[in-house]
């Protein structure tokens, strides 16, 4: 007990008891003893200065994180919607039976947990797991059942991961990765996949002035790759503006929308590039401080990153007077997560990275004018990043020759589900629904999801449809879904995941999920009504109007795009006479009939209007 | 979370439903509205009064029953710091509708069943179902499974009532500022969680503060069921809304 008492002291101590690094030591809590259980939050809360209730509200937010033990080995099997079409539910058999143990539970032994988990950015090759922090992937019956026997028999996991896959391409091979994770680039494109080299950019910025750096960003006319599309250069310059004695540069790392996994190839390529890319941020803004928020699901690259980090230093391109030039000093420190959606969310991104619960802040200020530990901070997506230090390099003329109007440069796509060629597509904006679905070989293709859940869904048969922010814009998923699936059920999981990952601080979305999910599957069961189709319509315009950030703004959209673009999905579900409430009292009291033996006596049957 | 406003002396003029008035700066737009006797519904923005025992407006911004249009863009009022010339739409059929909508779905998230209820007569979220007259929500009940929590000798906590504003996790904390109440977990399993400890050595007064700012009638002080009666309580004689929040204080804090 005083061993496990000094333990946790300790790992309080190597983060300075600061409760700013709250959810570091939990993370690492998390990992050495398997969950944070009260009494190590009540002696936390000691440590660090802060309340019980404090920690837990932590502990309890995140996917990761628990208060009961998760298990020797936890496995957290991806349940989100290309590991479904790819054969979850087999594999999720295979895992539980042959562990002796249900889903969402641990073996009576403590040995092994099973968790379902959210997309975990392994959209090309599913079905993925992450078994204590390692992934595994292309998972099948077979092999869920011989990690199983590896884990009774004590292996390590590293080399339950050797054992069952060779190393993944590119630096995935390299010791500090070790990963059997595949880069499946499949086309490289100029910018972010383009011809590079290590601290050229860097090295240019330096001898231009802030000022002409925050000019070539905006005549590039580069927009953030993260989803919502704002103007770099102006976000740049709004914070270079905001008073203050010190500013923040944060990388968004968090990827977490389903089918996404682009980021996860960049950190894994071309880490030196987009690190490049924030110290020519933080010169532009004169920030001195930098963070990547990286996505917990994503730890197994942290070594690495930290190691392109130690390079970067030792070349003088991070730390005091970088490149040469007095008085630029900025350095990177990498903050994990711990399995939030919602932490993508800038704002939500803020508070996750200063210790507490990921929820998105009340705006105004927004993080330009106070962000981390209220600086002015500016959050860029790792590519907007990558590309702002091609920029730097090549020009912004060079930038801007490519994609469209509004929509300049290229896009990286993580093309998933139906489909011949998964992978990674960097392709000039502009480009359209029908190409790309050439370009993956997609057979037979009946919607594509754009940009994920929060995205848009497509019929396929729009082929000109272009990809851009002016015509449909996409933080980086592009999702197939092919002619034998069943629609409505990738629409359900959709819901689901927003139902779980709403921060549940606002009441409209908090309800507003649950009730959208709780009514499509109401429909999906034969038992909708029309008014439901109507209700549907009026909660998501609500949720759209009073939500505080963006995933309650968007979490509508999945019905909405499939109420007018497939309109006879919904229709063939409706019962005909669903336009009033019809209640079938024979029906209803079969189960006790049955329960007490007796039989109902065969009257006229007569519907009840309620 | 903006849990106080800081204002300064600088005057600004803005039109609230075409009426023009003057704020300070740093003022929101829902203090705003208050100190020119204009009503915006609020379930989790809270004024100072010497009767709540705040010492501060706080301003969680959880509830959005709040929302205004702000130059055509939808807004909570109680987060949104006024600016010069802003053009604020607040009674309108849009938002009162969507005000319905939100106070429809509280009432499904959880279990409220008024007429056993301490609260009934005084309660906010009740009052705003009349004002807006919800007869039956057009959403269908989420019978969800909430626990009463009974075991501190003041205070009762009914999570069947509950509807997550979290005026009790900014308000109510001890004298070196820990909390007394948090928010566990998340989406449609968020719930509030008493600090047993801390709750089981409340004072009167802070039980009483707690029954005062919840909205709702999930914080209850024990032993004290009935002190007023029904017919005359807060909102049995006037109905929310008919009153400005701070006639008696023009605003001012007490
Ligand atoms: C619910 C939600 C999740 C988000 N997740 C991410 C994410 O994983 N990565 C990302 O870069 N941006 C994400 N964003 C967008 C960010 O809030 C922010 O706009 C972006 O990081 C800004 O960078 P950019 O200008 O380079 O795009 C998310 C937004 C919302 C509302
Ligand atoms: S919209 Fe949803 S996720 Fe965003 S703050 Fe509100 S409850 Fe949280
Ligand atoms: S809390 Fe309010 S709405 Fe809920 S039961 Fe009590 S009186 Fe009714
Ligand atoms: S207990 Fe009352 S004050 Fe606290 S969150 Fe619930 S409704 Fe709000
Ligand atoms: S009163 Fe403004 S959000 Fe609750």
């Amino acid at each position: 007990m005083s061993e496990h008492i000094a333990a946790l002291s300790n790992i309080a101590a190597k983060y300075d008891n600061d409760p700013n690094r709250l959810l570091d030591i939990l993370i690492d809590v998390q990992t050495q003893e398997r969950c944070v259980t009260d009494d190590a939050a009540r002696q936390l809360a000691r440590e660090v200065g802060l309340s019980w209730a404090d920690i837990h509200q932590t502990v309890s937010f995140y996917h990761l994180l628990s208060e009961t033990p998760r298990g020797e080995y936890t496995i957290y099997l991806n349940n989100g919607p290309v590991a479904i079409m790819q054969g979850y539910e087999e594999v999720a058999a295979a895992f539980s039976e042959a562990a002796g143990c249900p889903i969402n539970s641990v073996t009576e032994d403590g040995r092994i947990g099973i968790f379902a988990t959210a997309d975990m950015g392994m959209g090309d090759q599913e079905v993925a797991a992450l078994i204590n922090k390692v992934v595994f992937t292309c998972l099948t019956p077979e092999k869920a059942r011989a990690l199983v026997k590896d884990m009774q028999e004590g292996l390590s996991v590293q080399d339950m991961a050797t054992k069952y896959g060779e190393y993944g391409d590119g630096n995935n091979s390299l010791p500090s990765i070790g990963s059997m994770v595949r880069n499946n680039i499949q086309k490289a494109g100029p910018v972010c996949f383009g011809p590079y080299e290590f601290g050229v950019a860097l090295r240019k910025c330096v001898t231009l002035s802030p000022e002409e750096v925050l000019a070539k960003i905006k005549a590039s006319k580069l927009r953030g790759r993260g989803g919502a599309g704002f103007p770099t250069g102006m976000k740049w310059e709004l914070c270079a503006k905001a008073p203050g004695p010190e500013r923040c540069v944060v990388a968004n790392a968090d990827e977490g929308e389903p089918g996404t996994f682009k980021d996860r190839v960049l950190l894994t390529e071309r880490a030196e590039l987009f690190f490049e890319g924030m110290a020519v941020c933080a010169y532009a803004v004169g920030a001195s401080t930098g963070a990547l928020y990286l996505r917990g699901e994503y730890t197994y690259l942290r070594e690495y990153l930290e190691q392109v980090l130690d390079q970067m230093r030792a070349d003088n391109l991070l730390g005091k007077d970088i490149a040469g030039k007095a008085g630029f000093d900025f350095d990177i420190r990498v903050q994990l997560g711990a399995g939030s959606y919602v932490c993508g969310e800038e704002s939500a991104l803020l508070e996750s990275a200063e210790g507490k619960r990921g929820e998105p802040r009340n705006r105004p200020p927004f993080p330009a004018q106070s962000g981390y530990r209220a600086m002015p901070t500016v959050i860029d997506n790792v590519e907007t990043l990558a590309s702002a230090a091609q920029i730097i390099d090549k020009g912004a003329a060079w930038f801007s020759r490519m994609g469209t109007e509004e929509s300049t440069g290229t896009k990286v796509l993580s093309i998933s589900g139906d489909c011949d060629r998964p992978g990674i597509y960097e392709v000039e904006f502009g480009i359209t629904l029908g190409e790309l679905l050439d370009m993956a070989g997609a057979q037979n293709p009946q919607a594509v999801q754009v940009g994920g859940p929060s995205g848009r869904c497509l019929n396929a048969a729009e082929k000109d449809t272009p990809i851009s922010f002016e015509g449909c814009p996409s933080a980086g998923a592009f999702l197939i879904i092919g002619t034998e699936r069943d629609l409505l059920e990738i629409i359900d999981n959709f819901m689901a995941f927003f139902t779980d990952e709403s921060c549940g601080s606002c009441s409209s979305c908090r309800a507003g999920t649950w009730m959208l999910r709780n009514t499509l599957r109401r429909i999906r069961q034969g038992q909708g009504t029309r008014e439901d189709l109507t209700s549907m319509r009026q909660l998501s315009a609500v949720m759209q109007k009073t939500t505080k950030c963006g995933l309650g703004h968007t979490a509508p959209h999945p019905i909405l795009n499939t109420m007018d673009n497939f309109p006879h999905l919904y229709e063939a579900l409706i019962p005909e006479r669903s336009d009033i409430r019809v209640f079938d009292l024979d029906a209803s009291i079969k189960a006790a009939n049955a329960a007490v033996g007796r039989t109902p006596v065969p009257e006229e049957k007569e519907e009840e209007q309620l | 979370m903006s849990e106080t406003i800081e204002t300064s002396s600088e005057i600004i003029t803005l039109t609230i439903d075409g009426q023009e008035i003057q704020a300070a700066a740093g003022q929101t737009i829902l203090q705003a509205a208050q100190k020119n006797g204009i009503y915006i519904p609020t379930l989790c923005a809270l004024h100072a009064t010497k009767e709540n025992g705040l010492e501060s407006d706080i301003a969680p911004g959880t509830c959005r029953i709040c929302t205004v249009k702000v130059n055509g863009r939808t807004m909570a009022a109680c987060t949104t710091p006024v600016a010069q010339g802003f053009v604020v739409e607040n009674d309108t059929e849009e938002l009162n509708d969507l005000r319905k909508t939100i106070v429809e779905l509280l009432f499904v998230e959880g279990n409220h069943f008024c007429p056993s209820c301490e609260k009934s007569g005084s309660c906010d979220l009740q009052a705003l179902a009349y004002r807006y007259q919800m007869l039956s929500p057009r959403f269908r009940y989420a019978f969800s499974s909430r626990e009463v929590n009974a075991e501190s000798p003041k205070l009762l906590f009914d999570r069947n009532r509950c509807i997550l504003c979290r005026r009790c996790v900014l308000a109510i904390r001890t004298e070196d500022g820990k909390q007394l109440f948090g928010f566990t977990k998340r989406g449609d399993k968020s719930g509030i969680i008493m600090d047993e400890e801390l709750v089981k050595n409340i004072s009167e007064e802070q039980a009483q503060q707690a029954m005062h700012i919840c909205p709702v009638g999930a914080i209850i002080r024990k032993e004290k069921g009935f002190d007023t009666p029904f017919g005359q309580r807060k909102y049995d004689q006037n109905p929310i809304g008919s009153e400005t929040v701070c006639t008696t204080c023009n605003g001012e804090k007490s």
